[in-house]
């Protein structure tokens, strides 16, 4: 089983394989910024452990845990 | 100036750009508060436009809502390509489209630059926020990007008003001169797109380039189901045959974004020279404090109850200062008018209707700077990070926080601003409570009642008092209420599927005083437009309902005070309510606050003018000009001598003005965002039900506790 962008902790980075699904959700993260070979770090998760917080190009979004999962990412540090 | 607006002869130039780029900054800069607001037809969207000088000539500025693509998903998204192709009606193609991007995140900005440059309309290019880019540790070499693009490129700031000068004559510049760049990421899509183009020419369909280009791409959008509606089931054979041949068998979408970053990456090739950033740093130290669960929703609770705080007891001066100058006004006028129809129509229909809406501007502004800088701050997209999981559990999501706190100044913008949420459901949920919240139109009748009725008691060394209490418990009533009726509505609907919750969490930044300033100023404006227009109007009628029919004498023997309130109650006002008080008399109501109640339904601010116009008609409370509508509340009397306005009363009538639906705006808004009547006359039904339950519980409740 390949690693999400849910499985990461905060601190950890990893870079952009792809998605497991193409959603409309999917289309947008890619819109803005979250494609394949992309470097992507995760910053905090809210309370309650969701959203997350990531960040990606230099800047600050978040997204859903189901939303995370989602994307394919391979560790980077 | 509007007929000047609305000439077609203008030259039209569009701005579009991400989200949190300072465009609406810029565009207040440009245009100042020559603004239009409208709808783009047939959608939600709030269309805003307005003129301004380019090179000696006026040009009109049309503003597109911030968007990180022009792919949609649904018309509201669609009208970006629709103002690019010209196929608004009545709006022109644009001579130019002036696209503003965040210099300090080029890679995420250019995305969307990149499709307006391949969409065959003149550009340029404004790079706003060049004064922060060396706090962020870039290097941008502005000339040679310019050269890549083929369009024009100005370092501005919008917020401190650099560089505007040279913005707009390179705009002269690209309206002199037109030319359009002819960016092509992509040979094989172009191919795709002139071939659908000449099939359906056969078919003698005519579609712009533009809309054919998304209609590829973005497999089951709406520019796709738009085409289809044109086509016929063919259209989906050929999209399937061509998006094979450009993709071979990769979703377009994935392959568009996978084009857009590579050539973006090629673009800023030794432009953008990256080195640390100063504030990054900052920033993460500042979000651990502001996202942190404890320490996090504590400040967000201060910075609500900050809110509250301020829009009641800060603004209390003002109001004074306001209320006194509104009732020295009508005085002055009554005394130098003869006296007669037009003498009393003036003071006591203009002047008295008028001015108890005005009053309340002060507390309007208060709000409204509150919500403006916690925008401009970057602190919203924080509360909505830090609320989604909350939201959730009532079915609605982090980003129904945003439409839900606007609603806290009016449910309108609130409702609109519903389209960000993905999913139908938990849209609809959001749509249901939004206008529960309290909006800026509930607080000047909560002003009223509070400061005429709630005894001032100060606790915390006078930081809090009771007034303050009970504003608060009326904005918990709407947020429950609310919540409830979201919870339900998602019920309901056994709403499974997740709405998504993308959101850019903008930088940390100073708001700049003028940028807050000019997007306040715009919206008291548009305040203070809808109170001249609805809110004089429906009191104009009040009053006129409240006047006649009348006799021009009063009979042998009776005085003039017993002869006003005579006429009074024989009006048409008097005889309509006084036909359905029995319905209301429940909650301690008389005819008269029947009435004011009444005329208030298609806006609820309304109900103060109303009662303005119905005090200040009514001859038997104080004959004095000077006195305001607080004194004549507290005098009211029934018929047999007991007050009107009982502690257990008011408290019902404050909970009937937070539950009930009285907005003729609210509710056709309701209409379009939903699409059917239904909904909205739900919402009628249900929130008029519950208020009158609320006022009865509370004047039930209230009486057995002792409080009348």
């Amino acid at each position: 089983m390949s690693t999400t962008l849910a499985d990461l902790r905060p601190g950890e980075a990893g870079v952009v394989e792809g998605f497991a699904q193409i959603d409309e959700t999917a289309q947008r993260l890619m819109q803005m910024g979250v494609v394949e070979g992309m470097e992507i770090e995760i910053l905090r998760y809210a309370p309650a452990g969701d959203p997350i917080e990531v960040r990606v190009l230099g800047y600050a979004l978040s997204l859903r845990g189901k939303e995370a999962a989602n994307v394919l990412v391979s560790r980077s540090g | 100036m509007s007929a000047q607006d609305s000439s077609p002869e203008l030259p039209i130039v569009v701005t579009l750009g991400n989200p949190n780029t300072g465009k609406s900054t810029l565009f207040n800069r440009l245009t100042g508060l020559r603004q239009k607001v409208g709808n783009y037809p047939g959608v939600t969207v709030e269309q805003v436009s307005g003129q301004t000088e380019i090179g000696g000539r006026q040009v009109r500025l049309v503003d597109v809502p911030g968007t990180y693509s022009l792919a949609a998903m649904s018309p509201d998204e669609m009208i970006a390509v629709d103002v690019l192709r010209g196929g608004i009606t009545d709006m022109p193609a644009p001579a130019a489209a002036l696209i503003v991007v965040d210099a300090t995140n080029l890679r995420r900005n250019l995305f969307l630059a990149s499709q307006i440059l391949e969409a065959g309309v003149p550009a340029l290019i404004a790079l706003n926020m060049v004064d922060r880019l060396t706090a962020e540790g870039v290097h941008l070499d502005i000339e040679l990007l310019s050269k890549r693009l083929g369009v024009p490129l100005v370092p501005i700031s919008a917020a401190n008003g650099t560089g505007i000068d040279e913005l707009k004559a390179a705009l002269d510049a690209v309206l002199r001169a037109p030319a359009a760049p002819h960016l092509v990421l992509n040979q094989s899509l172009e191919d795709a797109v002139a071939r659908l183009s000449t099939q359906l020419a056969e078919r003698g369909v005519a579609a712009s380039a533009i809309e054919l280009r998304r209609a590829l791409i973005d497999a089951g959008g709406y520019a796709e189901q738009r085409l289809g509606q044109r086509v016929g089931p063919e259209l989906e054979a050929m999209l399937a045959e061509l998006r094979l041949s450009v993709g071979g068998g990769r979703n377009l979408a994935t392959l568009e974004a996978r084009d857009r970053y590579s050539w973006i990456q090629a673009q800023l090739k030794g432009v953008e020279e990256r080195g640390p950033s100063q504030r990054h740093a900052a920033v993460d130290t500042a979000d651990k404090v502001v996202n942190h669960p404890v320490l996090g929703t504590l400040f967000f609770a201060l910075v609500m109850a900050m809110v509250f705080q301020a829009v009641f007891a800060w603004a209390a001066p003002l109001v004074d200062a306001i209320d006194y100058l509104t009732s020295a006004l009508g005085a002055t006028v009554g005394s130098h008018l003869p006296p007669g129809l037009l003498n009393r129509f003036i003071t006591e229909g203009v002047i008295a209707g008028v001015g108890s809406v005005v009053v309340f501007l002060p507390q309007i502004i208060i709000l409204f700077t509150f919500i403006i800088i916690l925008e401009d701050t970057g602190y919203m997209a924080r509360a909505a990070f830090l609320m989604d999981r909350a939201m959730r559990a009532l079915g609605l999501s982090g980003q129904s926080f945003i439409p839900m706190l606007s609603s806290f100044a009016c449910a309108v913008p609130g409702i609109m601003g519903t389209r960000v949420i993905a999913n139908r459901h938990d849209r609809l949920a959001t749509i249901m409570a939004a206008p529960f919240m309290t909006c800026s139109a509930r607080l000047p009748v909560y002003s009223l009642l509070i400061a005429a009725f709630v005894p001032e008691r100060h606790f915390l060394g006078g930081f809090i008092n009771l007034q303050g209490l009970v504003l608060f418990a009326l904005y918990m009533l709407g947020i429950v209420g609310g919540a409830l009726t979201a919870w339900l509505i998602s019920r309901l609907y056994w709403s499974r599927a997740k709405a998504r919750f993308l959101l850019e969490m903008p930088p940390y930044r100073m708001p700049n005083p003028r940028a807050v300033l000019s997007k306040l100023l715009s919206r008291a404006v548009t305040f203070l437009q809808r109170a001249g227009t609805i809110i004089f109007s429906v009191a104009l009628v009040v009053w006129v309902l409240a006047s006649f029919p009348r006799d021009d004498a009063a009979p042998a023997g009776m005085s003039d005070a017993d002869f006003a309130a005579q006429q009074l109650s024989d009006s048409y006002l008097g005889r309509m309510s006084r036909s359905v008080t029995p319905l209301f008399e429940p909650l301690g109501w008389d005819w008269k606050v029947t009435a004011a109640v009444i005329a208030s339904f298609p806006a609820r601010e309304v109900v103060i003018a109303a009662l303005g116009t119905i005090y200040a008609v009514d001859g038997t409370t104080e004959d004095n000009a000077n006195s305001t509508l607080t004194s004549r509340i507290r005098a009211a009397r029934h018929a047999d001598g007991a007050p009107v306005y009982t502690l257990p009363m008011v408290l019902g009538l404050l909970i009937f003005y937070a539950l009930c639906l009285q907005c003729v705006s609210t509710i056709a808004v309701m209409r379009r965002e939903t699409g059917t009547w239904r909904w909205p006359l739900f919402a009628w039904v249900y929130m008029s039900s519950l208020g009158y339950l609320g006022a009865w519980l509370a004047v039930v409740v209230g009486g057995r506790m002792g409080l009348g």
